[in-house]
């Protein structure tokens, strides 16, 4: 690659990510799940977490589904980001933690990939804890999310 | 006033090119390529000057003002649609009612139809292969009155299946059959002869969306059989907000109005309001009226080019595409051949998704569309979650093909 715009956003930890996923895959009887979708390109994803045994620590989170690099790769460094975190930790969790994490600009057409697994986890703790919803879904708590 | 377009009845796409102000421009340092025309066209300096004289000296609300402006004004918008009227050769103006856009058009049909005609249990026919805009306001106005959607399948090719008509004609009461002319999402240009003699076999309404059609080939609603045609003015050269229904007179005028208000109103009293005439009915509000006027200039630079002349262009460019696009490892393509397809070409690259060709493309100045394009129903079908999409145009120049395919070779150099 010699454009240094395409180096700057297809980097080697995000093609590394797309490549090889972090906790790509399903867990059977999860205790929190939740699709999302993402209208704009019609990337799915599906996200699932088992807690430890205090019911509040993520001991294992997985996700399956198909998308972008951008989505694949930053819903991939949020499998390792969050797990050993609490449940409300996550809900809490800034997007801007994981943008860091990503550490590419995007597009706002592109931000909506990278938030994807985001929304969707967030999602998933909603159904199973009760906690906040995520920026922009707030107030949607009487739609079936699933 | 709007000067000739540059080249007549020979198209020579890389002159016509140059009454495109936006080619002047790079992007990303690189020549732009445009190929996303079927999304939206760009706009020839002939329109945007027409709607400029517009705007510059005869300017003023229509229909009201007995002054010289508004007069002018008045006959400005008639004239833009007269023009429609003989671009889609139907018999009477009165029967052109300027809207927004071809969803508009396909909503208005939807209710003002619809609503008040379809009862529970009547069934309404679309295609897997249409736009969400003839897809959505049916579903939505069928489900309201309790009538039943029912989806005309494709065959393995891409190709409409119509072996199940007779099932569905046994099914229930068919009262309106709704389908595309060409699909914005493959190209194909659909045999719609049999669905409009099947339809009204049924005593069905048939409804066509033309709105990819009508850019790429000469439209005849008489010819076509069909009761309503919806149009889409920024897909052929037009501005955005304007666009074009056509139905038959005795439909529309049995037809409840679908938006209210100014204009559209014959008299109002405290007790009950009476409806204007045609096509004022369904025109409410303060028309988009300038572009209006660029849709008609619009039309005279098409015609000036000639559609015959833009649709072999198109055929042209889709069997170049076709045919260059092969060479790309990994490639699917869908879709019919290149003699039945207007200039779109949808594909996909093994394990690349096309929201990352889009964007590599793009920083080699290439426009391409990543996404379902308004077709969730058809991506289904294709069992993807999306594609890309390289569309053209008559200002598209083989060059630009060329780009593209290059711009794909870079694509499998950064996913290798």
């Amino acid at each position: 690659m010699s454009d240094p715009a395409m180096e700057s956003l297809y980097r080697e930890v995000i093609l590394d990510h797309y490549k090889n996923p972090r906790g790509h895959g399903v867990i059977e009887g999860a205790d929190a799940e939740a699709e999302g979708q993402n209208p704009l390109c019609g990337d799915e994803v599906s996200i699932y977490v088992a807690f430890d045994d205090d019911g509040e620590t993520i001991e294992d989170v997985k996700f399956s589904g198909r998308g972008c690099a951008i989505s694949q790769a930053a819903t991939s460094m949020l499998m390792e980001m969050t797990k050993g975190r609490t449940a409300q930790q996550v809900a809490a969790l800034d997007k801007d933690e994981l943008l860091a994490e990503i550490g590419v600009p995007l597009t706002p057409v592109r931000l909506k990939c990278a938030m994807l697994g985001l929304t969707t986890l967030k999602v998933a703790l909603h159904k199973a804890k009760g906690t906040p919803l995520p920026d922009g879904l707030a107030g949607f708590d009487d739609l079936e999310l699933s | 006033m709007a000067s000739a377009p540059t080249a007549t009845k020979k198209l020579d796409a890389h002159a016509l090119r140059r009454d495109f102000p936006i080619f002047e421009q790079k992007m990303h340092g690189k020549p732009l390529a445009f190929l996303d025309s079927a999304a939206s066209s760009q706009k020839p300096r002939q329109m945007l000057e027409a709607m400029d004289h517009f705007y510059e000296t005869s300017y003023a609300n229509v229909h009201r003002g007995v002054y010289e402006l508004a007069e002018r004004a008045t006959a400005a918008l008639e004239h833009a649609r007269e023009r429609m009227r003989a671009f889609l050769n139907a018999p009477d103006t009165r029967e052109v009612i300027f809207v927004r856009n071809a969803t508009e058009a396909l909503n208005l049909v939807a209710y003002a139809w619809g609503l008040w005609n379809l009862e529970p249990g009547d069934l309404v026919v679309v295609t897997e292969l249409e736009h969400h805009s003839n897809f959505v306001p049916w579903q939505y106005i069928a489900g309201k009155r309790g009538a039943e959607l029912r989806l005309v399948p494709l065959d393995d090719h891409g190709e409409l299946d119509l072996s199940g008509l007779d099932a569905l004609s046994r099914e229930g009461k068919v009262k309106v059959v709704a389908t595309n002319l060409v699909s914005n999402s493959l190209g194909t240009i659909n045999p719609v002869d049999r669905l409009v003699a099947w339809a009204h076999e049924q005593g069905a309404i048939f409804v066509c969306d033309a709105a990819q059609a009508a850019p790429h080939m000469k439209l005849d609603v008489q010819a076509l059989g069909a009761d309503f045609v919806a149009v889409s003015g920024h897909k052929m050269c037009g501005p955005s907000g304007a666009g074009a229904l056509w139905g038959r007179t005795e439909l529309l005028q049995r037809m409840e109005p679908f938006l209210t208000g100014g204009h559209m109103i014959n008299s109002v009293r405290a007790d009950k309001t009476t409806w204007g005439e045609l096509p004022h009915k369904f025109e409410a509000g303060t028309a988009p009226m300038a572009e209006a006027v660029g849709l008609g200039a619009a039309i005279d630079y098409l015609e000036a080019i000639g559609l015959d002349a833009i649709e072999a262009h198109e055929h042209e460019l889709a069997a170049y595409a076709l045919g260059r696009l092969e060479e790309v490892p990994g490639i699917t393509l869908y879709g019919p051949p290149a003699d039945r397809r207007a200039g779109i070409v949808s594909f996909n690259l093994e394990g690349i998704h096309p929201h990352d060709v889009a964007q590599i493309l793009d920083l080699q100045g290439v426009a391409i569309r990543a996404g379902h394009h308004c077709c969730q129903p058809l991506m289904h079908k294709l069992g993807v979650a999306a594609t890309n999409r390289a569309s053209f145009y008559l200002y598209t120049i083989p060059e630009e093909i060329d780009q593209l395919v290059e711009g794909l070779h870079a694509v499998h150099k950064v996913f290798a």
